[in-house]
């Protein structure tokens, strides 16, 4: 049973000016026990897809349900199942950290006592702080207290919408590990991420773009149809040599990515040695054939 | 925005003389820290930091939540006073010659240095007159800003209106738009697109080409790698300073990511 299921959905929001499609015509599905991942930059639509899904906001059309249930006919049976993580964080920031996933365990009819297993993992880390104020907690122990909040009535499937934005990397490495024992729990979880190194932590992603879907499948799948040769380059004079690359007439694309240029030629067997020669000015050059990563395959799809 | 989308046939403008000017002043020193330090109270929030960049370096300056980066940023551009140690930006000192500070620097923040309520050329002129240029010199700055961007049929619209990587992009040019010395970017490029993000990065190469040190923090670690060199503070103090490769190396890592978590997987401090 697919835990998820999304079928032409479109929102648009208009403006006095204009109509803006936030979601065009989106379908895909997430398998119960899964961890399916939403990758895209803001204005992807990925905040929207939550709210439809998590029964806060209607589309104009499709339609879409979260474990048989229709996001529109059945919404007080989804959010009695469903556990909700906001981009932004929904805690109440004048209640402490025991008293704010008090009131969510009440508002959902039972005790932090009665689910306590499920959330022990997360919720020990903020015990030393119980009696602070959500306000004054880190962005890192927020975001644990927040996903303690979403979990802690049980709920068969979560949503997290880009939860990892603005922590530090040790946070958002801790957190996906507690993903990790949340589906090893049973739980479907669907989370957004403009992070691209984060998709390959997820079963299956949907890379998303200005409202559309440009693929969606398991990470290394989505990495082995990049299909062209790719080149790591790094010289001595990297602005100089993005320059050089671009002007070159066998380029077809290259960005900068940290200490190497990716290129990428247009040419199935290219000869280097004529690259080399082209960039003979350049000191200290290295040429490597690289693997692509999930970021080149979506700047790949992005031009199409 | 044509910024090459294609990532070809676009190459970024190219001046040799500046080439030449880079090589010659590689040595100058434009921020020197030396013991730097903030208390509140009994909470060193930066504590005895010393470090120095360089003319045209893309220094990267990394740290967990709540390590001090934001306190020891706001001492480096003159806005806040240090409570030990010395520093001078630009050469001049961050105790004194705070207002001096402030011409010689930009400054571009998380949310935007650019108002929302007006249009792309109204922040142009702005900036412009707040840091002193003539009318004339702003006009002259600003066409060429608005051909180099292209962003003319734009000019006359609200910056509000504009799509995110848009913004980033005119705010940084901004930033530098008087010509600084420095330019501070405080986590400048969340939530773009991949390649947004990178034609972001072609204009800081190209900034610090011309001579124009970036001082830049970032949540980012896979963008940590696109700079010069990189420090990465914890609980307030330096813990590692060199550049990407050479911290790997000293890490035995394959990452910046790698680096960082071996470093700040301790840390005391939250934000």
């Amino acid at each position: 049973m697919n835990a998820i299921e999304v079928n032409n959905i479109t929102k648009t929001y208009s403006t006095k000016k204009n109509v803006i499609t936030a979601v065009d015509d989106i379908s895909f599905s997430v398998n119960e026990g899964e961890l399916f991942g939403l990758i895209g930059p803001d204005g992807a639509g990925k905040t929207s897809i939550f709210r439809i899904l998590t029964t806060v906001l209607l589309a104009d059309k499709g339609n879409a349900t979260v474990l048989r249930l229709d996001v529109v006919k059945d919404y007080t049976a989804i959010r009695n199942i469903i556990g909700y993580m906001p981009g932004r964080f929904s805690l109440y920031q004048d209640l402490t950290v025991e008293e704010n996933l008090n009131f969510f365990a009440t508002i959902f009819n039972t005790t932090i006592q009665e689910n306590y297993d499920l959330v022990a993992d997360i919720y020990k880390q903020l015990e030393p702080f119980k009696t602070r104020r959500a306000g004054k907690l880190s962005g890192g122990m927020k975001q644990k207290l927040a996903l303690s909040c979403a979990l802690i009535h049980k709920p068969k499937i979560l949503f997290l919408d880009e939860p990892t934005t603005g922590v530090d990397p040790v946070s958002r490495k801790e957190f996906w590990e507690m993903l990790k024992r949340l589906k090893a729990q049973g739980i479907s979880i669907l989370v957004s991420t403009p992070y691209m190194d984060e998709a390959n932590l997820c079963d299956r992603i949907a890379l998303i773009q200005t409202g559309k879907i440009l693929e969606i499948d398991a990470p290394q799948n989505i990495v082995s149809r990049f299909d062209k040769n790719l080149y790591a380059v790094k010289s001595k004079s990297m602005f100089n040599l993005l320059n050089d690359l671009r002007a070159y007439s066998k380029t077809e694309s290259c960005f900068a990515f940290g200490q190497y240029h990716h290129l990428v030629l247009n040419e199935v067997h290219p000869d280097l040695n004529e690259l080399k020669s082209y960039l003979k000015n350049h000191s200290e050059l290295e040429i490597n054939q690289i693997n692509p990563g999930i970021e080149d395959r979506f700047m790949q799809l992005m031009k199409k | 925005m044509a910024l090459c989308l294609s990532g070809r046939k676009s190459p970024l403008p190219l001046r040799l003389e500046d080439t030449k000017k880079k090589t010659m002043a590689e040595k100058e020193v434009v921020i020197k820290t030396d013991k730097l330090t903030k208390k509140f109270g009994d909470f060193v929030a930066v504590s005895e930091i010393t470090f120095e960049v360089l003319k045209g370096e893309i220094f990267g300056f990394l740290g967990a939540n709540g390590a001090g980066k934001t306190t020891a940023m706001k001492m480096l551009i003159g806005i806040s006073k240090p409570s030990s140690g010395k520093a001078t930006i630009a050469g001049f000192d961050v105790y004194k010659e705070t207002e001096k500070i402030k011409k010689s620097i930009g400054y571009m923040s998380q949310k935007f240095s650019l108002y929302e309520d007006l249009t792309i050329n109204e922040n142009i002129q702005l900036f412009g007159g707040i840091y002193g240029l003539s009318d004339d010199e702003i006009e002259k700055r600003r066409s060429e800003l608005i051909d180099k961007l292209n962003l003319q049929n734009e000019a006359n619209k609200l910056v509000g209106s504009l799509p995110l990587g848009w913004k980033q992009k005119l705010a940084f040019s901004i930033a530098i738009f008087h010509t600084p010395k420095i330019v501070f970017l405080d986590e400048p490029t969340g939530g773009v697109d991949p390649i947004t993000r990178r034609q972001f990065w072609d204009m800081i190469y190209e900034a610090s080409h011309n001579g124009i040190t970036v001082f830049v923090t970032t949540h980012y670690m896979d963008e940590a790698e696109y700079c010069d060199r990189v420090s990465i503070m914890v609980d307030g103090v330096i813990k590692a300073l060199d550049s990407p490769a050479g911290l790997k190396k000293q890490f035995n890592a394959n990452s910046m990511d790698e680096v960082f978590i071996m470093l700040a997987r301790d840390a005391k401090r939250g934000e």
